[in-house]
């Protein structure tokens, strides 16, 4: 018998807990190459901005140590063409399609959800908290629960309710609870964490920084610890809000362990890079290793670490009524 | 689209040193099938637990029926990917992507093409050789590099070439200079009607600027660090001006590797040109 994997980011279902990263799964038409898009969780775009934006100069990445140091500066079209060329591909192709947003101020945050408002084919909206926030020193909003708060709230307000916001979190803070409370409490249906922490490699040949930008986004299975602590903070602190795990995933097992901790989907990143067939292998091997296991449901293995040490692994009957 | 890519894992037939460089030859029946001269592949380095998560890209260098299909792949060992690919044994197994990225174009009727690499960028050069001489094209070869054993292919360029000219910075092997030094004698030797060149960034810029002096078409395969191969990292953009006059940060891997030379702005390589589409401050922002 397979294992139900069905899954909910607030209200809305999904047929499958994997997704792509925001960033990492291009326009969708180059993944879709190697697999179809439906077949996908959810197919998550990368952080969409109000004008187009050319993104930093080259060199853009940098390898390091099972991870990807990264400074691409959101490179895209720009919301209009975004519309006009990217979501209606992805709608024919039946996608259900988180869009990621970013922005410089809130009021570039409200502009870019209210031009998204009434449009068909989005199934949640993503807001990207790790941009440097223009009116305040370029510090990212993300880094103070109540700029993060004042984003998600006024995101909120300009988005239907049937379309569920998704607050995406940056590891680098010193309490992450408290920023995802703030979210929360700012209109956040559900959670997504963790965006890159900030990293920095220095080329020893040239003696200069790795990256054109100097510093950059750390990924790939380097991060992926921390991703577990977050997203087991943040479950713990706040168990009934739905969590979108990511960091470093590259096999069923690391999904898994993302879900164990309490993410009730998980989105594959910097793997896409190296095997562009990672989303349906991640989901395959989710899907043996919960039948081994005997579960017959995903939402039953949601957070199962927290449960007492010696505690009967199947015994969370509380998680039956959960919409988890 | 000659096909879309595939993902196979390739068993390597034969490994052997070309001068400076490594020759790999893998059984990969599926991108061999799709391969048209200036793709690429991509090749995971490191073996299944491997720490290095970026794929390295790679030109096909050439394609044989062999076994339902080979790819050779040439390359330098400039780092600890490169290394492990140099230490495959034959038998041993590859991930493979490709065939990637936009191939060279070939012109309608035959003519005149000059052929320049440089180091073992050359190597894409000989596919794209045999397409154009089956098209009735002239070909002449321009080849250069630091020093004698780093110039890629001379012997079969001599064969297929109806001219070949060798140039090494050092002087041991050819004429001392660079590539571009003698570029315009052979364009006017021959009277070239289109060149296609391979190599650096550095010598692709050269090359351009002798094509525009001689206002011919310049076809340029770009060698820019990528992660993904794919077209989802966004890592590898050069910035190209568009039909309509926009310049535009463009994927290499994507979008190229192959341009028009003149399109790729050569001296903004590495920076965000102020009148790019969505450069920061600009008239578009």
């Amino acid at each position: 018998m397979t294992a139900d994997l069905r899954t909910y980011l607030a209200h809305v279902e999904l047929p499958n807990p994997v997704l792509t990263a925001s960033g990492c799964g291009g326009t969708g038409r180059e993944l879709a190459q190697f697999s179809d898009v439906h077949r996908l969780g959810a197919f998550v775009t990368r952080s969409i901005t109000m004008a187009p934006r050319a993104g930093r100069p080259t060199p853009r990445m940098a390898e390091t140590p099972s991870g990807l140091l990264n400074a691409v500066g959101l490179q895209g079209p720009g919301v209009e063409a975004f519309l006009e060329r990217e979501l209606p591909w992805l709608a024919e192709r039946g996608a259900r399609t988180v869009v990621s947003i970013g922005g410089g101020t809130v009021t570039e945050y409200t502009a870019l959800a209210r031009r998204l408002a009434g449009v068909a084919g989005i199934t949640a909206v993503e807001v990207n908290l790790s941009c440097p926030n223009v009116e305040d020193r370029g510090r990212v909003f993300a880094r103070d629960g109540a700029a993060a708060a004042e984003v998600v709230a006024s995101v909120r307000a300009a988005t239907p309710y049937e379309v569920p916001v998704i607050a995406k979190l940056s590891p680098d803070v010193a309490d992450i609870v408290a920023v995802a409370r703030a979210c929360v409490d700012g209109g956040a249906d559900a959670l997504a964490m963790i965006n890159n922490p900030v990293g920095m490699s220095i080329d020893v040949d040239t003696m200069r920084p790795a990256l054109a930008a100097g510093t950059g986004g750390l990924s790939g299975p380097a991060v992926r610890p921390l991703a577990v602590r977050c997203v087991w903070q943040v479950h713990a602190a706040l168990p009934g809000v739905p969590i979108v795990g990511m960091g470093g995933v590259t096999t069923g097992r690391d999904a898994l362990e993302l879900v164990l901790a309490g993410a009730c989907a998980v989105a594959v990143g910097t793997a896409l890079f190296h095997d562009p067939y990672a989303c349906p292998r991640v989901l395959r091997e989710l899907e043996e290793l919960l039948q081994e296991r005997g579960f017959d449901r995903l939402a039953d293995a949601v957070g199962l670490a927290h449960r007492p040490a010696g505690a009967q692994p199947r015994s969370r009957s509380d998680l039956e009524e959960s919409s988890l | 689209m000659a096909g879309s890519p595939v993902q196979v894992t390739g068993t390597v037939l034969t490994t052997r040193r070309v001068d400076a460089y490594h020759a790999l030859t893998v059984v990969a029946p599926g991108i061999a099938d799709r391969f048209r001269p200036g793709h690429f592949v991509t090749v995971a380095v490191g073996g299944r637990n491997s720490s290095m998560l970026t794929r390295r890209a790679f030109t096909i260098h050439d394609v044989k029926p062999d076994y339902g299909g080979t790819v050779e792949l040439v390359f330098g060992v400039r780092g600890a990917g490169t290394a492990w690919l140099a230490d495959l044994r034959a038998r041993d197994t590859l991930d493979l992507v490709g065939p990637l990225g936009r191939p060279f174009p070939l012109p309608r009727d035959p003519c005149t093409c000059v052929l320049v690499g440089d180091e073992h960028g050359a190597a894409p050069l000989f596919a794209l050789g045999d397409a154009l001489q089956q098209r009735g094209c002239r070909i002449d070869f321009v080849l250069g590099a630091p020093s004698a054993d780093r110039v890629f292919g001379a012997l079969r360029a001599r064969r297929m070439g109806e001219t070949t000219t060798l140039t090494t910075e050092d002087g041991s092997l050819g004429m001392r200079g660079k590539v571009t030094d003698v570029l315009p004698g052979v364009i006017a030797d021959a009277r070239a009607d289109a060149v296609y060149a391979c190599g650096p960034m550095e010598t692709l810029r050269g090359v351009t600027a002798v094509a525009v002096e001689f206002d011919i078409p310049v076809q340029v395969a770009v060698e820019e660090s990528m992660a993904c191969g794919i077209g989802v990292c966004m890592t590898c953009v050069v910035p190209v001006i568009g039909d309509d006059g926009v310049t535009r940060m463009v994927r290499a891997c994507t979008e190229g590797p192959v341009f028009r030379g003149e399109r790729v702005r050569f001296d903004d390589v590495g920076t965000i040109p102020f009148d790019a589409l969505g450069a920061p401050g600009g008239r578009h922002a």
